[in-house]
């Protein structure tokens, strides 16, 4: 295997990955701290044959991805919160008629116009429930510039495979940071592709697929006719408002995902086994929060760390076997305790969990989570 | 081994650029290395800074917690983090006040003016003071110092960006011959 030492970016990462996997459209608008993907896709995809549109605005970006990708081709754009609320109505569109397409959300601090240059993990419930409805969603959380790429891929991956949005969940220490990162010879992956049907005769768009139960999607444009509407649909495509129609569409939508959840479950553990005390973290917080578990080891303290990868589905039955050796939880995260709530749900029951939140723009310190790992103690 | 490198300034001078280059050299030479940046809204002025941990092993948190080296290019900047400096080294320009006093050695030396009036471009300053901060550290080889310049600075300005850096690696020789 060929490997390349690089010097790279997390924004970087992500679009490299991205290309990697067969990114062929990319429909943004730049905003910061997630701009860098933009550039690099105007500079790089027209060499692979893609295309890149600067649009006027995320409401546009979103929806020119959407129609890339009902055509067959691999789809994705990139924002920040401010972009990222913008595009919610079109996720929900996109999770209803099972259109795959990747988002990443490089965080920044808000609500609204915030601190644009700070980072933040604010958006973790915004990532799942921006969009009205129960919807299927997936989530991914990189903690390091080489888990961009990896994430990344892997979020076409999961795309294309299950016919859902993906949403890259990075924020602006991660996407701006640098790193050095060996990337394995591009030859060693294997692109995602979607199942597509083999007939145009008797084709049915929303049938759930005897092969795992997500319907074989067909390009529009290859001779397939097929009705897609954010109206709930039948198998055949076609709107309906009978209870029975809704009930067995939004059921396998949504199970589709959730039924997968621990599937799904992505993470990194360390001394969990003995702990008496775990911290959960994600993202750029649970750097700063490794290097104050692995502090606390050193000093004879029993401190495990658990950072998940896949924040949704959250992966509620490996959280609480994982956990089940702590006496108590903490929690550091940068917003005021969103993924605590979700810590709390699947293994708060039977001890505290508690909260070490930030919103000031400022990633943590490691010796701010020592701190609070020795008064937790 | 950890050593963290925290260059700060003015937006537009270059330090988030000689940072990186930094850390690319030091990558060269071998070792693990992770940049990060905090930066303003603003294009231009605002306060900049770039931070650069080298270690030889893994690099679990990437900013500096106590950092090894500071390079203040302006007095806001000495002000902002070189009073805070509990060991290492400061680096500033010649033209920086040094005002109140630091607790740990000040290395002043002509940055600015080197590139302006030696070199002929202010702009170039930024590669000056990497050349400084790596002579002075010895944390990267020059001549993974001059491959790193090389790769990351912009086509057609290579040759200035290495008169720069032969600038800034004299200045350190010249900084540490006194000491």
């Amino acid at each position: 295997m060929v490997e390349k030492v690089r010097l790279m970016q997390g924004n970087e990462a992500c679009t490299m990955a991205a290309i990697a996997a067969g990114l062929e459209f990319y429909a943004g608008y730049p905003i910061t701290p997630s701009t860098e993907i933009a550039e690099m896709c105007s500079e790089e995809l027209p060499k692979v044959g893609g295309k890149f549109i600067q649009m006027e605005d995320e409401i546009g970006s979103i929806s020119a991805c959407i129609g890339a990708s009902l055509t067959g081709a691999k789809a994705m754009t990139a924002t920040s919160g401010p972009g990222f609320s913008l595009m919610q109505e079109a996720i929900g569109y996109a999770s209803l008629c099972e259109i795959p397409l990747v988002i990443i959300d490089v965080q920044r601090v808000g609500p609204s116009t915030g601190m644009p240059t700070s980072p933040a993990q604010g958006d973790v419930m915004q990532a799942r429930w921006g969009t009205h409805g129960d919807h299927p969603i997936i989530a991914l959380a990189p903690g390091n510039v080489k888990e961009c790429y990896e994430l990344t891929f892997r979020a076409f991956e999961l795309s294309e495979k299950y016919r859902v949005p993906v949403i890259v969940l990075t924020d602006e220490v991660i996407g701006h940071m640098r790193e050095k990162v060996v990337l394995p010879d591009p030859g060693s992956y294997k692109i995602p592709m979607r199942a597509m049907p083999q007939n145009p005769a008797g084709y049915k768009p929303y049938a759930a697929d005897p092969n795992g139960g997500v319907p074989l999607m067909a390009p529009f444009g290859m001779g397939y006719r097929w009705h897609c509407t954010g109206l709930f649909h039948d198998e055949n495509g076609a709107p309906s408002s009978k209870p029975a129609v809704a009930s067995v569409l939004m059921r396998r939508l949504n199970l589709k995902v959730e039924n997968r959840a621990d599937d799904l479950a992505d993470y990194f553990a360390e001394g969990l086994e003995d702990c008496d005390l775990a911290v959960v973290s994600f993202g750029s917080s649970a750097m700063a929060a490794l290097s104050a578990v692995r502090r606390a080891r050193s000093e004879g303290y029993k401190v495990g760390m658990f950072r998940p990868k896949t924040i949704w589905p959250f992966p509620t039955a490996t959280v609480r076997r994982l956990l089940a050796p702590a006496k108590r939880i903490l929690v550091p995260e940068m917003n005021l305790g969103q993924l605590a709530l979700e810590i709390e749900r699947a293994a708060g029951c039977e001890r505290p969990v508690i909260r070490l939140g930030k919103v000031n723009g400022e990633l943590f310190h490691p010796d701010e989570v020592f701190a609070a790992i020795k008064e937790a103690l | 081994m950890r050593v963290e490198f925290r260059l700060s300034g003015s937006g537009g001078q270059g330090l988030l650029l000689a940072g990186i280059v930094l850390a690319e050299a030091a990558i060269r030479d071998g070792k693990n290395a992770v940049q990060t940046q905090s930066y303003g809204p603003e294009a231009r002025g605002g306060s900049s800074k770039a931070e650069v941990v080298i270690a030889d092993g893994d690099i679990d948190y990437p900013k500096a917690t106590a950092p090894d080296f500071l390079l203040a290019l302006t007095s806001d900047a000495y002000r902002s983090y070189g009073l805070s400096m509990k060991k290492g080294i400061i680096i500033t320009d010649s033209t920086v006040k040094i005002d109140p006093p630091a607790g740990v050695p000040v290395v002043a030396l002509p940055i600015l003016e080197t590139a302006s009036k030696k070199l002929g471009r202010a702009v170039v300053a930024n590669i000056v003071a990497l050349g400084v901060l790596g002579g002075i550290s010895g944390i990267a080889s020059p001549k993974a110092l001059k491959e790193a310049v090389r790769s990351r600075v912009p086509k057609g300005t290579e040759d200035l960006n290495l008169a720069a850096l032969e600038e800034g690696l004299a200045l350190a020789a010249q900084a540490k011959a006194a000491h």
